[in-house]
């Protein structure tokens, strides 16, 4: 497409492709999947932080009619047992030790899933406990027992190769990354502080929990049918588990019924692998909501932050030491701790900069992916202690935040993609929304935050667009519609350059057997680089489409356009199915178009330049109880800088959805542990966000200067506005109450122990 | 045949979304099994098992229930609607066109049930304000919309409803 033409179905709000079915109970899920001879698959879950198995006896268990198999860790020698995108250290089954409360033990196949619920309480296993660490203190003391005692195999990820660990140590990897003249510079500065904050255990809890259905076939080897966000990836890890070729390895991904995260990389598709292979069945898992606390949670993290700024509020220097807690297993937290650190000063022109952070194994549920990917963690620190800064100068946050923001075009570091946005504009849309200059009501109290991250780097996607014999469209996409609205967006584009309706356009299921390569759905990444691919298809089959039409029309090309389903030349306007059919001498074949988006490696220190900065900024305005500590947030104003809203009402939905969720984790969610046991793994003792949380305002708005590299001048969205919630609503607390506090969530209790604290300090003072 | 039923197992009849439906069941067969697999019905979903997030809900005669933990057998002789009895015929019901409309759809796991729960809202109260619809929806849990598209949703289509003659 030409720039400057007028676009017809892109930034308009077209209805989801999906929701009719999603109303009507339609949709379907892995759970609602059913295969002729299907087995049903429960896991036995160590109940010990650490320990290791002395025997299993599982014979009662094989006994009871209806069960097809038992199997443990000792039963799974014909294949490589261990998977993981970073190390391969995680075991289908324990195998020999078990390293956290709810690791999978044992597997039960059988009839039906009445039976294999029954078989597991069958199944004894000796445990002889160990000494386990469940916190980062604990696990980062001197002496402190080894979740692992060896050095496991590096996993698939290109961009890992190098991965750091300390022997000796639970730390798994380090991040370091200077600029600038590091600590030395903060003798040049006049003002600098130095605190520390943690961020929770929090549990992505998607509506649907984790499900996997398996089965093999001579022909075709391994199908997996999963609920998983990038099937090319656990294709990788199934192809070495068990030494197929990437061609029969195969896996489906009907709708998720939300990811957030949590369903990057493997998860169960290794054990219902194994599970169908030795029972020869078609084998689903399903797991249920306290499974998925034991699967996969958000890294916990604590974070001590150093700045230094000039009397004029300028920053001169940072520093920043993070500790990640990465459960039992390392998942995808390398990566985690390395993006979350490297952009640890935010959307800031910061000379001088020291980041250094662990990835720290711990007895704990494995931490992997989640909204923000390390970002949030690192965000709630650095933009709570500038608030404290800009106090400490006696100048407005909002200000000092303007004065040191980078500039568009600007470097962020030498090697990575310039600046893609402009941090300034969302930052006054975010401050007049919320009515930052003028006085709040009383008991009422304002903050503001703002946020940077990078995306994934390198990456690549590819995208296949058919134009059928009647003009209707086919975009064949890996990126997994999840939620987020992308099978919508994939086809608004296609939609667009094609010139289409929508409904003429179908995105295909993801299957790694005829949806051709992604890396991944995360990072917000889709609707940029998947959309590109899709832009990029769609435009090799306009290109075929007016070829066909020039020849025909003895026009050439150039004076020909596409519009409503035909090409349209000055005094010709012929449709498509006449066009095909001119093509193939007959009323059928296709055009197939293909879009690559490969951006490569690069010198930037993630190992590639980002393909575009996520930007977002969050302004709060609270109540607080002080009788009891409760805070409300009363209005909050979310802005992102997203290029251009190809669905608006789509991204307005993700952001809304992305501050509730920022709620959750700043107001009350934590999973707890004691003694090594996870205390709150179900949905009454943990809670998240229920309409009832809703801000009496929320509003959510989109920059869209059309400078995002995605098509039509969109960029990534949908993680952004998670990150500013929590230090928006800690600056908008102290600001109130003149309370600072450095522990997520801001539970009332704690609230109120620093009214207290305060109020004691006060009295003392006096 | 043998007869394989278990002392245990109860003849009921119901009527699940208007056509009638005889089934031996055991004593402790969960609604949310019954109707997924011995009726097909797969739009009620199973999530937290415990009562907390309303993506199992139906309407046992006219009021909601949270499947995942309803005995079928409680159900005897009751009407059921699940959201695939929702519209009629290639008909959406008007809710369901207004979760269309307004967004209130992302992942779809909690959409049935939504759909469902605010139903009975709707019937009891056809035109209810948006702090109505925000208290009467706190048993129905959504993580990816952050719920203030579904309150406009069931908020507008109670308006709609109050217009229509």
């Amino acid at each position: 497409m030409s720039a400057g033409e007028r676009l017809r179905v892109v930034g308009q709000s077209v209805p989801r492709i999906d929701a009719l079915e999603k109303v009507t109970g339609r949709a379907r899920y892995v759970t609602d999947l059913e295969l002729p001879g299907m087995l049903y698959a429960a896991l036995l879950r160590s109940p010990w932080a650490h320990a290791r198995i002395v025997r299993i006896d599982a014979a009662a268990a094989r006994a009871l009619p209806g069960v097809r198999a038992v199997v443990t860790g000792a039963d799974l020698t014909w294949c490589d047992p261990y998977f993981g995108p970073a190390f391969r250290d995680r075991p289908i089954l324990a195998i020999d030790v078990v390293r956290y409360e709810g690791e999978p033990v044992a597997a039960v196949v059988a009839e039906d899933a009445e039976v294999a619920a029954r078989a597991l309480a069958l199944v004894e296993v000796e445990y002889e406990e160990q000494p386990a660490v469940t916190t980062l203190e604990e696990a980062l003391a001197p002496g402190a027992p080894l979740v692992h005692t060896s050095e496991p195999p590096a996993g698939h990820f290109a961009d890992l190769s190098s991965l750091r660990p300390v022997p000796g140590t639970n730390i798994c990897h380090q991040f370091h990354f200077e600029r600038g003249r590091g600590h030395a510079a903060f003798a040049e500065a006049d003002l600098t502080l130095e605190d520390a904050y943690s961020f929770p255990r929090v549990q992505h809890y998607s509506l649907e929990p984790h499900a996997a259905l398996a089965a093999w076939d001579d022909q075709g080897g391994l199908t997996v049918w999963a609920s998983t966000q990038n099937p090319y990836s656990v294709r990788v890890e199934l192809s070495k588990m068990f030494r197929e070729p990437l061609s029969r390895v195969r896996i489906v991904v009907p709708f998720l019924g939300g990811g957030f995260g949590g369903k990057t990389y493997a998860k169960l598709e290794p054990i219902v692998g194994a599970l169908a292979r030795i029972t020869d069945r078609p084998v689903r898992l399903a797991l249920s909501a306290e499974e998925a606390f034991r699967t996969v949670r958000r890294c916990d993290a604590r974070v001590r932050v150093r700045l230094g700024l000039r009397a004029d509020g300028l920053l001169l220097a940072a520093e920043c030491h993070a500790d990640f807690d990465l459960g039992a297993y390392a998942d995808i937290g390398p990566r985690i701790i390395q993006k979350g650190t490297y952009t640890a000063t935010g959307p800031y022109r910061v000379p001088h900069v020291v980041l250094h952070s662990n990835a720290v194994y711990t007895n704990t549920t494995p931490g992997g992916a989640f909204r923000g990917f390390g970002v949030p963690q690192l965000a709630w620190a650095f933009e709570s202690l500038l608030d404290e800064a800009a106090a400490r100068l006696g100048r407005d946050p909002v200000d000092v935040r303007r004065q040191n923001l980078l500039a568009h075009g600007e470097e962020y570091v030498p090697g990575d993609t310039p600046i893609d946005g402009k941090f300034e504009e969302s930052l006054n849309r975010a401050a007049a929304a919320i009515g930052w200059t003028q006085a709040a009501r009383p008991g009422r109290g304002r903050g503001i935050a703002m946020m940077m991250k990078a995306s994934i780097g390198p990456t690549v996607s590819e995208a296949i667009v058919r134009l059928h014999a009647d003009g209707s469209v086919t975009v064949l996409a890996s990126t997994v519609e999840m939620g987020q609205g992308a099978r919508t967006v994939m086809a608004q584009i296609a939609a667009e350059v094609l010139a289409v309706p929508v409904a003429r356009v179908t995105v295909a299921t993801p299957d790694t057997a005829i949806t051709p390569y992604d890396q991944t759905t995360s990072s917000s990444r889709s609707t940029t680089m998947m959309g590109r691919a899709v832009y990029e298809a769609a435009e090799d089959v306009r290109g075929q489409l007016l070829r066909v039409a020039a020849a025909l029309l003895k026009t050439p090309a150039h004076h020909l356009r596409v519009e409503d389903g035909a090409v349209v030349g000055r005094r010709a306007r012929v449709p498509y199915p006449a066009l095909l059919q001119e093509r193939f001498g007959m009323g059928g074949g296709e055009l197939i178009g293909r879009g690559i988006v490969a951006p490569g490696r690069s010198a930037a220190p993630l190992g590639g330049s980002t393909p575009f900065w996520e930007m977002a900024v969050g302004a709060a305005e609270i109540q607080l109880d002080e009788e009891t500590g409760a805070i409300t947030v009363e209005d909050y104003v979310s802005v992102a800088d997203v290029g251009r809203c190809i669905n608006p009402l789509q991204c307005e939905g993700q952001d809304e959805g992305a501050v509730m969720q920022g709620l959750g984790h700043t107001l009350f969610e934590e999973m707890l542990y004691e003694r090594g046991q996870l205390l709150n793994a179900n949905l009454v003792d943990y809670r998240v966000p229920r309409a009832e949380d809703l801000p009496a305002r929320l509003r959510c708005e989109f920059v869209e200067n059309g400078d995002g590299c995605g098509p039509f001048g969109a960029k990534g969205a949908g993680e952004g506005s998670l990150v500013p919630v929590s230090p928006a609503v800690g600056n908008a607390l102290a600001r109130l109450a003149g309370v600072r506090l450095r522990d997520l969530p801001l539970t009332p209790e704690r609230v109120w122990r620093a009214l207290r604290a305060r109020a004691a300090g006060q009295s003392q003072g006096a | 045949m043998p007869d394989t039923r278990t002392p245990s197992s109860f003849s009921i009849t119901l009527s699940v979304n208007g056509r009638a439906v005889a089934l031996d069941v055991p004593a402790h067969a969960l609604l949310l099994d019954v109707l997924r697999d011995r009726l097909g019905l797969k739009g009620a979903k199973r999530s937290c098992d415990v009562q907390v997030c309303g993506a199992c809900t139906v309407l046992v005669a006219g009021a909601p229930v949270s499947a995942c933990t309803y005995l079928a057998v409680e159900a005897d002789g009751l009407d059921v609607l699940t959201v695939e009895g929702l519209g009629s015929g290639e008909r959406l019901d008007p809710l369901q066109e207004a979760f269309i409309e307004h967004g209130a759809v992302q992942c779809g796991f909690c959409t049935s049930g939504m759909l469902v729960a605010a139903k009975a809202l709707l019937a009891e109260e056809p035109a209810p304000a948006p702090e109505r619809v925000v208290h009467h929806l706190r048993g129905n849990l959504c993580r990816c919309t952050g719920y203030r598209k579904v309150v406009e949703a069931v908020v507008a289509c109670g308006r709609a409803s109050g217009e229509r003659p």
